[in-house]
């Protein structure tokens, strides 16, 4: 390799680094602001290094909004949300990718439509909905809701997925005489495992981050999700900016945690497991 | 149902075949009832509360008591109303944000992690990198308005502070607050926020390009770009649609960041259609008014993803 080739690597390494550190350094002020005093703060302003390591912010924060039972809500949310999202996604795409179904292009249409949709254009009536049945201001509604919303998302990705998946493994599985769930539970589904996983982590950084319906639905401070919490507690009070910082990254840290346990998942691909 | 009964070892390999090839045109019984679930779930949760939504849009109505009909009139204040236009002006940027120059950022990215960096450096390298460009896509939207809400603070946020200390204070700003920069602070964010996910979905989808293409192509005498143009960038076209229609889609949807940014202001220099109908929904109790903003908003979508579809299916065909 020669020389100068080997210095236009280095330069295009550089340049990447430049340009990941720019998009990391919002995260970077977070943590040096959040664990300062907020004398430190208005003395030195927010670029200086902390003088000095302060959990008052932090702690403070925490206690104020009962930060535990925000994330135990939002966990509870969330995991029902992708585990039955996935299920429904595999179920939908198996009669669609896989069976085939007559009709199959108006209902992948559908669904695609149906996850593109905006939710104001739902809200309102799922609100009212809701009200009469008695599921307001509960978890389960959202639940409910996210999983249709995600899985439409799902079922649309996955039978593309499915549409080329081996016929070979299915036409084996039927003559080993294996009924339609037995081939989904036992060749179907872990031979697109990969891409399973895939969607799970995706549904489950999604509705994580979810804040227009859980704003409406939960309307109870006892039931609210980190994200509603946060949002309203900044709209609220004027928060000194230590706290602020705290708040951000008591909002950080759990979504940092999913990422890098799914970061592999990611990496395997969005198409993966059936391509082959 | 399908029998069970097997052949005879010998006679297997054939009557296999056969047995498929007569298989073959009853493919596709017994799958309707998987999609049982997930229809019923969609009906009950989209389509009802969709038709209903487009029925109050023809109504006055406050939220309790009985809807007033009244026609087409919602649709007729929205024509002479400047904040429905603002809203669907400002959108056209954020589509630029969040779906242009996310897709042609990460194409570049991708390309140069995937082809480049990860051949030179190793693929941890490239995966170290990619995980950077993401990590804005986990945060909740409301963490990113908490962040950016401090950093763009024209008092005490770390923008301007930044600016006076590089000796570029007359470059300050009140990036949120003023109606000349709002929106465009907006978009950088938005930006920030959105990169990372055509970088993901596309370093996910080089994994399928055939290497001997590359070698043939090198035999051809082409370069790193035009290898790229030709083969990778064709290689990869479902995830370059997936993305442009998921963040376009999302763009015209966008709400939370409005709504933890700048709620719409300053005045409606960042007023978007959701926040519009969330407002006259849920501040305002105009419930038949937003349901006639959230309608045509959904409508808009309806017909761009039919027309990406379109697009998508005569590709494919091609």
């Amino acid at each position: 390799m020669s020389w100068a080739r080997r210095f236009n690597g280095y330069a295009v390494l550089g340049v990447l680094t430049v340009a990941v550190l720019l998009v990391l350094a919002p995260f970077l002020a977070v943590v040096v602001n959040a664990v300062k005093t907020p004398g430190d703060y208005a003395a030195h302003g927010p670029l200086s290094w902390p003088h000095g390591l302060s959990l008052a912010g932090i702690v403070d924060f925490w206690f104020r909004v009962d930060f535990g039972e925000k994330l135990w809500n939002s966990f509870l949310i969330i995991g029902s949300v992708a585990v039955l999202g996935v299920a429904v996604s595999v179920l939908n795409a198996y009669a669609l990718g896989i069976g085939r179904l007559r009709g199959r292009t108006a209902f992948l249409v559908f669904f695609l439509l149906a996850n593109l949709l905006p939710q104001e254009a739902l809200a309102y009536p799922l609100y009212y909905l809701s009200k009469e049945v008695g599921l307001y201001n509960g978890r389960l509604v959202l639940v409910i809701i996210f999983t249709a919303i995600q899985s439409a998302f799902g079922t649309y990705l996955l039978s593309s997925v499915y549409a080329s998946f081996p016929r070979e493994l299915l036409e084996a599985a039927e003559l080993d005489g294996a009924g339609r769930l037995r081939t989904l539970v036992r060749v179907v589904v872990p031979v697109s495992w990969p891409s399973l996983s895939v969607l799970f982590t995706f549904f489950f950084i999604w509705t994580w981050n979810e804040f227009f319906l859980p704003l409406i639905f939960l309307i109870s401070n006892d039931l609210q999700t980190v994200p509603v919490a946060l949002g309203v507690l900044q709209g609220e009070r004027q928060m000194d900016a230590t706290t602020t910082s705290a708040s951000a990254l008591m909002g950080i840290v759990p979504a940092v945690l999913f990422f890098l346990i799914f970061q592999r998942t990611l990496s395997r691909g969005v198409m993966a497991g059936a391509a082959k | 149902m399908t029998t069970t009964t097997r052949p005879a070892p010998a006679a297997a390999a054939t009557d296999g075949a056969r047995a498929t090839a007569r298989r073959r045109p009853r493919r596709g019984r017994g799958y309707a009832v998987f999609l049982l679930p997930g229809a019923l779930l969609a009906l009950a949760v989209i389509v009802v509360p969709l038709l209903m939504n487009v029925g109050t849009s023809f109504t006055r109505w406050s939220g309790v008591g009985v809807p007033e009909w009244i026609g087409w009139d919602n649709y007729r204040r929205l024509l002479d109303d400047d904040n429905f236009w603002a809203s669907f002006r400002n959108i056209l940027f954020l589509i630029v944000a969040m779906a242009v120059v996310p897709t042609l950022l990460g194409l570049l990215l991708a390309a140069v992690l995937y082809d480049f960096v990860a051949t030179r450096f190793g693929a941890r390298t490239a995966s170290l990198f990619r995980s950077g460009f993401y990590l804005p896509q986990v945060l909740p939207v409301a963490v990113t308005g908490i962040v950016w809400g401090w950093i763009l603070h024209p008092g005490y946020g770390a923008l301007n502070a930044l600016l006076e200390r590089a000796g570029l204070a007359p470059l300050a700003r009140n990036w949120l607050g003023d109606p000349r920069y709002a929106l465009y602070s907006v978009m950088g964010v938005l930006i920030w926020f959105q990169v990372g996910y055509p970088v993901v979905m596309f370093m996910a989808g080089l994994q399928r390009v055939d290497p001997e293409l590359y070698e043939a192509a090198d035999l051809d005498g082409a370069n790193r770009r035009q290898k790229f143009a030709r083969i990778a960038v064709h290689v990869i076209r479902p995830e370059i649609y997936v993305v442009l229609v998921t963040t376009t889609i999302a763009a015209l949807k966008v709400f939370a960041q409005i709504f933890v940014l700048t709620r719409g202001g300053p005045g409606n220099a960042t007023l978007v259609p959701s926040y519009f109908a969330y407002r006259n929904f849920f501040e305002r109790a105009q419930v038949g008014y937003g349901a006639a903003i959230s309608t045509v908003l959904a409508l808009i979508i309806v017909l761009l993803s039919v027309v990406f579809l379109r697009l998508q299916a005569r590709g494919e065909d091609a």
